[in-house]
């Protein structure tokens, strides 16, 4: 796995893996030292005028996590957990440029005065950052706390829950995190690439972070490339990049792509029609797909796309933390239509079944984890609605026809 | 414009399906297949006023807690 960047030029300093190399000196060479005392008020408004948002999944607005956030004895916590088997950014993010999240974290914990800092990653990636924080002069006291390697410990519930009890669980989100999360405290939650972008914000200002990016989608992202690609690739894009963009940077020929995976396993399919849509919120609308945490899955041409979402559904099903009956017995019984479909099964309303259910478990989980299940389902059965209809009457392009 | 209005909150992690809401709550909310509440809304049901007293009984009587009523202020 290799980061990769765009023309260092539409990237103002050169992207969040400008330094090259993981350690103190080489980030200090290439950003220079971290500014201290941003209050909370001018970093509100320094993260306003930006436009950053949250690179975790959800994509919320950075700035106004940290208005929500109450004050008193505030905790902060890097989300560097990513769950998901194809992303990779977060790990990658953490192993080479550790030092622009650790700045990224002490200065919102300096502006919402936060007692206690939190870094939760998976354990190679703690092992790069405490290597990174024993370099440090300013010595921040974070808590290195280990994720485990599961799609769902990355929600945001399940990592307070983590950090609490730790069993990395969901739990009903009744109470607002900002107000009342770890033990009851206000707590920001930030995905670590997010605080990185923020680590460049506090130093070069909201302009800078223009610099690179659209309007709609200032700054530049990371995306983790995978699926059907010559190499798995972790690229910096500016924002509003293109499906192909993205593509090309990573090596992958888009010609020889069928559609592509948006978001990852709770995201959507993005078909080769649309490939020159900018990877946004509104850029890919019809499809319902977001960049979400810059997950791209390459599926290549002739290959089914019914037996790939197949195989997602039941992996998204298996990782149900089975705490709710909707997520627990829906998840599996969609993914056992959705099998159906992809066998060739010729049953007329096992489409409609497979709608009927994701509508059925949407809403219904102490989690999103239903929600992102259903959504992907509805996706598959949108992008590959011919494929859908060949195999209900006994034929699959891929597999040449059962018929 | 904003409007305060009741809700019920399902927790669905705690929530067994016995379905003992369904029985006190029938307009409001129906079993799945597997016998977990639905109603409108998801986790969190619409109640309208003249259904509050039930709404009130099918949350004292969970016996797992899973059930909330709350006001809340939608757009
Ligand atoms: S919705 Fe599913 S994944 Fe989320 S807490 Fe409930 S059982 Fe676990
Ligand atoms: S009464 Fe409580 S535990 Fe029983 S189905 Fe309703 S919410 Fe679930």
């Amino acid at each position: 796995m290799t980061a990769m960047t765009l023309d260092p030029r539409q990237l103002g300093t050169g992207g969040l893996f400008a330094a090259g190399r993981p350690d103190l000196a080489a980030h200090e060479a290439a950003y220079g030292r971290r500014p201290s005392g941003w209050t909370r008020k001018e970093l509100l408004a320094e993260l306003d005028a930006s436009g950053l948002t949250g690179r975790g999944g959800a994509g919320f607005p950075a700035w106004r996590k940290l208005a929500a956030t109450g004050s008193g004895r505030a905790v902060v916590i890097a989300n560097g957990a990513e769950g998901e088997p194809a992303s990779r950014k977060d790990a990658t993010l953490l192993r080479e440029a550790p030092h622009l999240v650790l700045d990224g974290l002490v200065t919102v914990g300096e502006a919402v005065g936060a007692s206690t800092l939190f870094l939760y990653a998976t354990r190679d990636s703690l092992a790069s950052v405490a290597q990174a924080l024993a370099e440090r002069r300013d010595r921040p006291k974070v808590k290195l706390v280990e994720a485990p390697e599961a799609f769902i410990s990355g929600e945001a519930s399940a990592v307070v829950n983590a950090l609490e009890t730790g069993v990395a669980l969901p739990r009903d989100k009744a109470l607002r995190l900002g107000t009342s999360g770890y033990e009851g405290r206000p707590t920001l939650l930030h995905n670590v690439e997010t605080l990185a972008h923020l680590a460049l914000v506090a130093r070069f200002g909201a302009s800078w972070f223009r610099s690179a990016g659209t309007a709609e989608d200032p700054g530049t992202r990371l995306y983790s490339l995978s699926g059907d690609v010559p190499t798995e690739w972790v690229v910096e894009a500016p924002g509003g990049a293109t499906v192909r963009d993205v593509l090309r940077l990573g090596h992958a020929e888009p010609s020889s792509l069928a559609a592509v995976l948006v978001g990852g396993f709770h995201g959507a399919w993005v078909p080769a029609e649309a490939f020159d849509l900018p990877l946004t919120g509104r850029g890919l609308a019809r499809y319902g797909a977001t960049p979400g945490a810059g997950v791209l899955m390459g599926l290549a041409r002739g290959r089914c796309g019914l037996e790939s979402s197949a195989g997602i559904v039941r992996y998204l099903a298996e990782s149900s933390a089975r705490q709710c009956g909707p997520c627990m017995f829906g998840l599996p019984a969609m993914a056992s239509v959705i099998e159906r479909i992809a066998a060739g099964e010729r049953t007329p309303w096992l489409a409609s079944e497979a709608e009927r259910l994701a509508g059925l478990v949407t809403g219904r989980g102490a989690c999103r984890h239903p929600d992102g299940s259903a959504k992907f389902v509805h996706s598959t059965l949108a992008v590959f609605r011919d494929e859908v209809q060949a195999h209900l009457s006994g034929m699959c392009t891929a597999h040449r026809g059962w018929a | 414009m904003s409007r305060r209005q009741l809700e019920l909150h399902i927790d669905f992690a705690r929530c067994d399906g016995r379905g003992l809401c369904t029985e006190l709550l029938p307009e409001l909310l129906v079993r799945d297949d597997w016998g977990y509440p639905v109603g409108r809304g998801g986790r969190d049901v619409h109640v309208p006023e003249r259904l509050s007293d039930a709404a009130q009984d099918a949350v004292d009587l969970c016996p797992l807690q899973a059930l909330m009523l709350r006001r809340v202020t939608r757009a």
